[in-house]
């Protein structure tokens, strides 16, 4: 008979290196983006509007994905655009998971009236349609880099602190934990190097999943053109300058989303792949 | 009693939680350092002309002043009058919330058609390659948010093999004089097979986009718990008795596996209608969504506040709705 654990790690294996080395090349096409563009990404040229990609009849020398309507080349506004989604999901991603991890511990570990008013506004935001309570923050925010990750991190604690909460809570029932507070360790203490420990893969997991989300959430803000400043490329604000002329230049809006569709699909297969690996009934 | 009890403490929370939200909205929006009445007001417009306006619809006054004045609006069914489009917040909104309800129904459906199929296929045909292709397209569509999805569909359905409509909501030639904004039932019970092809045609790759992620979760957690079912002793005794694997699945296991996935459903489900909001914007659908947004880049204070509430009170009428349904599902609750 075949051992079935085998059967379960081979995919998660293939899953974890192709999501990773996608990450790794945006990663690397961030860090050297004013070398490797080939072009000048906010440079126009209108008598070189909507050229096709280079396999296509009638592409121009020069510009391998082609230009958009007001001749801009499309791969450079693409990589461009990489560094600042990358920066949107590490910041954004990171900063929501500390601060929600930390308010779902202490709801779940501590209990009592912390719990009650933590839970209370997770129930009030888990109303709020996601989408329009962002457009409604960066609109009073005004647009801009700092304003897109404030409105990620009020909108998406809860996503972690719901979930950590309900792991803190289990754990927190366990009996190693109750043997640690008889040792004397103090409540804060222990909430520190006994629950923490545990619910760190949670967390780490949760955090990759983030990332994919953040990306998105920019993606969209930028679609409604409530991102940065409009002369900063990015993968939201092409898609949506391509989905308006999609019937006359498709590569306006298809090479910018199938990066943002790798991207997003990378951070996920990252963060299921992380979350069985960590898992002590697979390993 | 203690039902009476846990309705009545259930009916208060949802009270807290949407007066919590109201209070979040009008802070937030409140806060905005552009002046609402100075945006829509021509450029000569003088000092005095602000200043009536301001008053006219209550900016001059402090925060607090202005949400008691608005929520005893609320109380009698006055929500205030849009800025932008100088009409009664509460019909406008109630205009667009069918078209907005219509996409959500039926996206919700297409979920549970394809999902429910996927769960059934993976679990009849089970460690075989189609419970591995189920689970992998399960997967698959589960990581890619709904936006992702709508764009997908318009490049492949719009543009390269162009069958659906990918912006509007009916075509202008067949736009009857609708009674109701609820174009779909209507053109169902006026018999009007022509418009309800149309309205099909344009609705079926947003609700698509919307109901792809959906679809997956459903797979998923209603083949896990159908498979657990399937160890039961009573379906072992149903299939002694000589009952078909089909029999089996559909008669006996489904009926006990269905309640942990209704509960999801129903969470996810208010995912769901959220999600209108950018997907009605992809697809220049006119709902709610879709003027939420235009409400938000306008500065439309009152009709944000009127959207914001319609949207918190359908996520917590669908909550309600599927807790009532799950004691009435439940064998176990229905005696009690």
């Amino acid at each position: 008979m075949r051992d079935a654990r085998g059967d379960i790690r081979r995919p998660i294996g293939l899953r974890l290196w192709l999501s990773g080395g996608w990450l790794t090349l945006l990663a690397l096409g961030a860090l050297f983006t004013p070398w490797i563009a080939p072009k000048d990404p906010l440079m126009q040229d209108l008598f070189l509007g909507r050229m096709p990609p280079f396999w296509v009849q009638g592409a121009e020398p020069g510009y391998l994905l082609g230009t958009d309507s007001l001749g801009r080349d499309v791969l450079s506004r693409i990589l461009y655009g990489t560094r600042l989604a990358l920066i949107v999901a590490l910041v954004a991603g990171t900063l929501t998971c500390v601060i929600g991890a930390t308010l779902g511990l202490i709801a779940g570990y501590y209990r009592g009236w912390p719990d009650r008013i933590i839970s209370r506004f997770v129930d009030i935001w888990m109303a709020f349609p996601p989408v329009l309570f962002a457009i409604l923050l960066i609109a009073v925010l005004g647009p801009g880099l700092i304003s897109i990750i404030i409105a990620i991190v009020v909108i998406d604690w809860t996503r972690f602190a719901r979930v950590i909460r309900a792991e803190a809570m289990t754990q927190g029932a366990m009996d190693y934990v109750a043997s640690a507070q008889v040792a004397g360790r103090t409540r804060f203490g222990t909430m520190l190097t006994e629950i923490l420990p545990n619910v760190l893969p949670t967390i780490v997991a949760l955090l990759t999943l983030e990332m994919g989300i953040a990306v998105i959430v920019e993606a969209i803000l930028s679609f409604v053109n409530l991102s940065i400043s409009t002369d900063s490329p990015t993968w939201g604000g092409m898609i949506a300058e391509g989905r308006t002329s999609v019937h006359q230049a498709w590569w306006v809006l298809v090479f910018p989303l199938i990066t943002l569709f790798l991207t997003v699909l990378s951070f996920s297969q990252l963060g299921e792949g992380l979350k069985d690996r960590f898992d002590p009934v697979l390993r | 009693m203690t039902l009476l009890r846990n309705i009545l403490i259930r009916l208060l929370t949802t009270l807290v939680t949407l007066i919590g939200v109201a209070v979040i909205v009008f802070v937030v929006i409140r806060v905005v350092p552009g002046n609402p009445i100075a945006m829509m007001l021509p450029p000569g417009a003088t000092e005095a002309d602000i200043a009536r306006l301001q008053t006219q619809y209550g900016f001059d006054k402090s925060i607090f002043e202005q949400f008691v004045i608005w929520l005893g609006g609320v109380m009698q069914g006055d929500f205030g009058t849009s800025i932008s489009l100088r009409q009664p917040v509460a019909g406008l909104v109630l205009g667009r919330l069918p078209a907005t309800l219509e996409l959500s129904i039926f996206a919700l459906s297409i979920a549970i058609v394809i999902g429910g199929t996927m769960a059934l296929l993976g679990t009849r045909y089970r460690d075989t390659k189609t419970e591995g292709a189920v689970d992998i397209s399960a997967g698959m569509a589960l990581s890619i948010p709904d936006f992702l999805w709508g764009l997908v569909l318009i490049l492949l359905f719009g543009v390269l093999w162009p069958v659906f409509h990918i912006s509007g909501r009916i075509s202008p030639a067949l736009n009857i004089d609708f009674n109701t904004n609820f174009y779909f039932f209507e053109a169902l019970v006026r018999l009007r097979f022509d418009v309800l092809a149309d309205l099909i045609g344009h609705m079926f790759m947003p609700a698509l986009a919307l109901a792809i992620p959906l679809a997956a979760i459903i797979a998923q957690l209603l083949k896990q718990s159908l498979k657990e079912t399937m160890h039961l002793d009573y379906v072992t005794l149903a299939r002694t008795k000589g009952y078909g694997e089909n029999h089996v699945i559909t008669r006996e296991a489904l009926p006990n596996a269905i309640l942990p996935t209704l509960t999801l459903v129903g969470v996810q489900f208010t995912f769901l209608i959220g999600g209108t909001v950018i997907i009605e914007r992809l697809f220049s659908y006119e709902g709610l969504g879709n003027m939420a947004i235009d409400a938000v880049i306008n500065r439309d204070l009152p009709l944000i506040q009127g959207i914001v509430i319609l949207f918190a009170l359908l996520f917590t009428i669908v909550n309600l709705v599927v807790d009532m349904l799950y004691v009435v599902l439940n064998p176990r609750l229905r005696h009690a």
